[in-house]
């Protein structure tokens, strides 16, 4: 047991590393040439009188205002999307469960652009309804594709997947016909539609933290009763878990965490099944490891997809959703290939 | 699903070459009280900005800002253009883009104002977070418009009088083209066909360019069109209407060496009065779509086409 603790601390101790390292990089790179020398100088000029700092207020405020937020709500919309997947994941005892593939996030897409599109004649504040309606939506859409899973007859991958499959096609179909009814916001909604942190400042991350924090804490107090689950429902049962109770409170927790993510970078794929992916592989199966981990490292896996989205055609930037899709689609591919006659 | 979707991100620009600051020259002190004193404050799209000195380093994101900047004798305060701002030739075109700037960019040219077109709006926030003022300007709608922008840059930049004088300077030109057509032409008016793209959208008399045929005394086909009303001022006609409308005169407005006789070999085209007499005209696209002091050559070659056709 204790060298079992061990192994687990020296996971996180690695995974804590990479995200700081992930970070740092995210905080160097970028248009503006700032050098990390020349941001520990600066540190330095601030705290000793008299001394140069070697960025200028433009620098500074650059890294502060644009930089910084940046990559903190990077780093929290990856922990959140890779928490909510390995969430999903235990609770539907299914390796391919994910935010996009169950339809949490085109849910939370639909939400966010009804509030987009029509919001202004329906509330005072529309910025603030946008993650309200994009957790609601995420909740609907879970529910539709469990149940429309379920209702196909087995309760394998296959059904699941396809159920969710169907719910995220019709979701997106109602999204494109909300934003033909509003052409005017059209553009708006679709650069956010695409996934992106450029517009994200400190009040984005301070306006998701409250639900990003209360729904990322359900899910890790519940990492022991989610090892429950993986027993299978029986033996939870007979262990006296409430295993409708624990899916519920877990599910609403992803979904809370998914729609928090999407509220504030948009559609942004694949983030969700491919890091658990990678920390099961490193991990093992126990999902009390599972979900800090997949929170660490996919907070630093997101804040590199970003770098790269501002870096490799910049000053244009790519959208996040596009880089993810490019690294997660042919790894989905790989998962499914390595777990179909496991898990139907 | 998500794959469609995204496809269009794909067709964002390549832009791959990082470009060096664009130098500008030290502020020009003696010319500050060229009309103006600072603070100033002027409304922009989005409200009231005041800016405290004059600007020595403007970037301007919009081919027409740029233009009027320019031609207000604000050239010279300009220290970067975006990638579209080909004119005047002496402008400083650089890569940073008008549709999707890149706050960062921007900053790296140590602007004291930017200059951005309404779809670039959200950028403005971020670039006000570090302190850099920012003009939003709306694509104009009237002849007005473009009277008033050039003021209010001339205004912003301290360059007040000149721009008055520019403005005013555009506005007499425009209303002697104005005058002279109306009087060539006398009675008639006219029809014509304004051709945004190979998709047959046209614009009405609601729109920058309609304006210019209308205060022309040209009759604009596309107002008769069905829907033209609900269509924001650019409604997609049919070949069968615009045949049946027979046009005077037609103006290609997008680029293409064979625009025109593509046009012109489109199935019962050749019985369209315009195509027959040879009046199908292309325009310089970038002047047809700016609404910058370069409107007067829009205007002229408009008039030029339209007494042409007459025959006077």
């Amino acid at each position: 047991m204790k060298s079992r603790n061990a192994a687990a601390w020296a996971w996180f101790a690695g995974a804590a590393a990479f995200l700081v390292a992930a970070a740092l990089l995210g905080v160097a790179a970028g248009y503006a040439s700032i050098t990390p020398g020349q941001i520990a100088g600066t540190l330095v000029a601030k705290a000793v009188p008299g001394m140069e700092p070697p960025l200028n207020d433009r620098q500074l405020a650059v890294l502060v205002e644009l930089r910084l937020p940046r990559v903190v709500l990077g780093a929290m919309v990856g922990a959140l999307l890779s928490v909510a997947g390995a969430a999903y994941q235990g609770v539907f005892r299914n390796p391919l469960a994910d935010p996009y593939l169950l339809g949490a996030a085109g849910g939370a897409g639909l939400g966010a652009t009804l509030v987009m599109a029509f919001g202004a004649a329906w509330f005072d504040g529309p910025r603030a309804m946008v993650p309200v309606a994009a957790f609601t939506g995420a909740l609907l859409g879970v529910a539709a594709a469990y149940l429309l899973g379920r209702s196909a007859g087995r309760n394998g991958t296959a059904s699941l997947v396809l159920a969710g499959v169907a719910v995220s096609s019709f979701l997106s179909a109602v999204q494109t016909l909300v934003q033909q009814m509003r052409i005017d916001e059209l553009q708006r909604i679709y650069a956010w539609l695409l996934g992106g942190l450029a517009k994200g400042g400190w009040e984005d991350v301070a306006m998701v933290a409250p639900y990003a924090i209360l729904g990322t804490a359900v899910m890790l107090v519940c990492g022991r009763l989610l090892d429950l689950l993986a027993l299978g429902d029986e033996k939870a049962v007979s262990l006296g878990l409430n295993t409708t109770a624990v899916r519920l409170v877990v599910i609403g927790a992803a979904s809370l965490a998914t729609a928090s993510a999407v509220a504030v970078a948009g559609l942004i794929g694949f983030v969700g099944i491919v890091v658990p992916h990678v920390v099961r592989r490193l991990v093992g199966t126990g999902y009390r490891l599972i979900l800090p981990m997949s929170l660490l490292c996919g907070a630093g896996f997101l804040v590199l997809v970003d770098v790269l989205a501002r870096t490799v055609i910049a000053p244009a930037e790519l959208p996040l959703g596009v880089v993810t899709a490019f690294l997660g689609a042919p790894f989905f591919i790989v998962i499914l290939r390595t777990t179909r006659h496991r898990a139907t | 699903m998500r794959i469609a979707r995204l496809a269009p991100a794909a067709l964002l620009p390549a832009v791959l070459v990082l470009t060096g600051c664009g130098g500008g020259g030290q502020p020009a002190e003696d010319k500050a009280d060229g009309g103006g004193a600072f603070p100033v404050t002027v409304t922009d799209a989005r409200g009231d900005v005041t800016l405290d000195a004059r600007p020595e380093r403007i970037v301007s994101l919009s081919p027409t800002s740029t233009e009027m900047l320019f031609a207000i004798g604000a050239g010279d305060q300009v220290a970067a253009a975006d990638e579209y701002s080909n004119y005047p030739e002496e402008a400083p075109t650089t890569e940073l883009s008008g549709f999707t700037p890149n706050v960062e960019a921007i900053a790296e040219e140590d602007p004291d104002l930017v200059i951005l077109a309404r779809d670039a709006e959200a950028s403005a926030d971020q670039l006000e977070k570090i302190d850099v003022p920012v003009l939003v300007l709306d694509a104009a709608q009237t002849f007005d418009d473009t009277y008033a922008q050039m003021r209010l840059l001339g205004e912003a930049t301290g360059n007040a009088e000149e721009a008055d004088a520019a403005a005013g300077e555009v506005e007499a030109d425009m209303e002697e083209i104005v005058a002279e057509t109306e009087e060539k032409l006398g009675d008639e008016s006219p029809t014509v066909y304004h051709e945004v793209d190979e998709g047959m959208y046209s614009a009405t008399s609601d729109t920058f360019i309609g304006q210019v045929y209308s205060e022309l005394g040209l009759t604009n086909i596309a107002d008769r069109a069905e829907g033209a009303a609900e269509s924001g001022g650019y409604p997609q006609l049919s070949p069968e209407f615009v045949v049946e409308e027979d046009p005077d005169l037609i103006f290609v407005a997008y680029p293409g060496g064979d625009a025109v006789s593509e046009l012109e070999k489109r199935d019962a085209f050749d019985t369209v009065t315009a195509v027959k007499e040879g009046n199908v005209v292309q325009f310089d696209e970038d002047i047809a779509s700016r609404w910058g002091p370069r409107i007067v050559d829009l205007v002229q070659s408009v008039s030029d086409a339209a007494l042409a056709a007459q025959g006077s």
